[in-house]
């Protein structure tokens, strides 16, 4: 367990130099996307024949933004001072969910990762391994530290139509802290995890 | 605003902010028990320094506020209409001041009313008291803990589990199980034996305000709260679903009377920003605990 600084863009080899149990601290733009934008983005952009006119501007920020980059599952709260947009509280939401889009948006874009809690599934962990990707797990509920890290919200996305914790927020982070739970290479602790306390369970249930 | 409203204000900024103590030290102890260095550890180690962060700030210890789920205790003669009204007003302002992340999200067309005020939101439940004083306590239940919620109807044959009490263990470290980190652990565990499907839950979620140290009064209870406080450690799923030594930091366990055909476990699942504040009016004099 080694403790690495990346910046985001994040090359292939340096995701692929990460194993489960590294702790990171990633520093860059990065983009928040829960439920809502996910949706989104397989509707509109992954799974459709045609980009829409009226998103195609969004498509192509998008594109630029996460080329080698990380979205993080994530419904902030935060607060408007003197026009500029500030995250006051920014702890990860639940991953799963996502877990029947993450595979496809992560090829589409060419994603290096995604930062969230509680671990993903089998079709996220094999596109890691595909496409050279990790899953960061940052603390749950650690809101106000993670908070802390980012530094500049530089805009937003869809905030209106999805509402403040869904929208797509474009953030820099510094020295924000995660765990890889999932590496590229087809090992994720979540199963480990999974495993030992299934023969707990069967051990306790007698 | 009204003055009662004001100190409803209050009570928010708190539950939001500020983590109850028995809570930040039963994970101060869990953070003694794990390897240094670990996942686990630095999970811990991080919970702690945000929540110190938060207190602070006051910023919210977490930015899933949940819903606000009010338990109202009132004397006689008060008007439940006019005590709704005020909690919506303090809800919808503690949302202004960013205490609460707007969470109120209309069913059908996805929209976020912005306030935290909807259709059955926030959760309010009245009972009347023989008491002269107003209580009111407050739950924040964020939404990742309240998924991994589960309800079991006994017996459960998968699990072998029969209509009584090692009946309930066996449900319990099987919800456990199933929840494994996803509903941020080390989680705080409410559960109700009996009741329909609908109370069960409102009956569980209540046994969350007992602190960590209460006792159940009824032996066989107290009993299966601590096996089970034991038990469920024991799963190894630790902070996060990272693997390590606490899975759970209370277990607490309430009874209604059920129907001779029902014999329902529900599970509530509370994360380990167990949010839960209090407040008394006597005379116009407000005390938080």
């Amino acid at each position: 367990m080694t403790t690495v600084d990346l910046t985001i863009p994040i090359s292939e080899a340096d995701i692929r130099a990460l194993r489960v149990g590294d702790t990171v601290r990633l520093s860059g733009v990065m983009v928040t996307g829960r439920d809502a934008a996910h949706k989104y983005m397989i509707e509109n952009f992954v799974r459709a024949t045609a980009v829409p006119e009226s998103e195609r501007a969004l498509y192509e920020e998008l594109r630029r933004l996460l080329a080698g980059g990380i979205i993080y599952h994530c419904g902030p709260v935060v607060r408007q001072r003197d026009g500029r947009w500030e995250f006051v509280a920014a702890g990860p939401t639940t991953s799963i969910r996502e877990e029947p889009y993450e595979a496809d948006v992560i090829a589409h874009f060419g994603m290096r990762g995604v930062i969230g809690k509680g671990g993903m599934g089998p079709a996220t962990l094999r596109a890691c391994q595909e496409h050279g990707a990790a899953y960061l797990h940052a603390v749950g509920g650690a809101a106000t530290l993670i908070a802390d890290t980012v530094k500049e919200v530089l805009t937003v996305y869809k905030k209106d139509e999805f509402g403040v914790p869904e929208a797509f927020w474009v953030i820099r982070a510094e020295h924000f802290p995660v765990v890889v739970t999932m590496d590229s290479h087809g090992c994720s602790i979540h199963d480990e995890v999974e495993a030992l306390s299934r023969q707990a369970l069967e051990r306790l249930l007698g | 605003m009204s003055e009662l409203t004001e100190h409803l204000v209050e009570l928010i900024r708190r539950a939001s902010t500020e983590l109850p103590a028995d809570i930040e030290g039963a994970l101060q102890a869990a953070r003694q028990r794990e390897q240094p260095g670990s996942p686990a550890e630095s999970a811990l180690a991080a919970i702690l320094e945000n929540v110190a962060l938060a207190r602070r700030g006051p910023a919210p210890v977490c930015q899933d506020t949940g819903t606000p789920i009010f338990y109202i205790y009132h004397p006689r003669g008060m008007s439940t209409g006019e005590l709704r009204a005020q909690i919506e007003a303090a809800v919808a302002e503690a949302t202004r001041r960013s205490y609460l992340r707007p969470n109120a999200v209309d069913s059908l067309n996805g929209r976020n009313s912005g306030n935290n005020l909807g259709v059955g939101f926030p959760v309010i439940h009245f009972t009347e008291w023989g008491e002269d004083a107003l209580r009111v306590d407050l739950l924040l239940k964020g939404g990742g803990s309240e998924n991994v919620g589960i309800q079991y109807s006994l017996p459960y044959d998968p699990l072998h589990a029969g209509r009584d009490l090692e009946g309930v263990r066996k449900v319990v470290l099987d919800g456990v199980y199933r929840a494994q980190g996803q509903g941020c652990a080390p989680g705080v565990l409410g559960i109700a034996i009996g009741g329909d499907r609908g109370t069960g839950y409102v009956h569980a979620k209540e046994q969350l305000f007992r602190p960590l140290g209460d006792v159940n009064p009824l032996p066989e209870l107290a009993a299966l709260e601590e096996r089970l406080l034991r038990e469920c450690n024991e799963l190894g799923i630790g902070p996060m679903g990272f693997g390590g030594q606490t899975t759970v930091l209370g277990v607490k366990i309430g009874t209604y009377h059920r129907l001779p055909a029902c014999y329902f476990v529900t599970i509530a699942y509370m994360c380990w920003a167990c949010r839960r504040a209090r407040m008394d009016m006597h005379d116009g004099q407000v005390t938080y605990v």
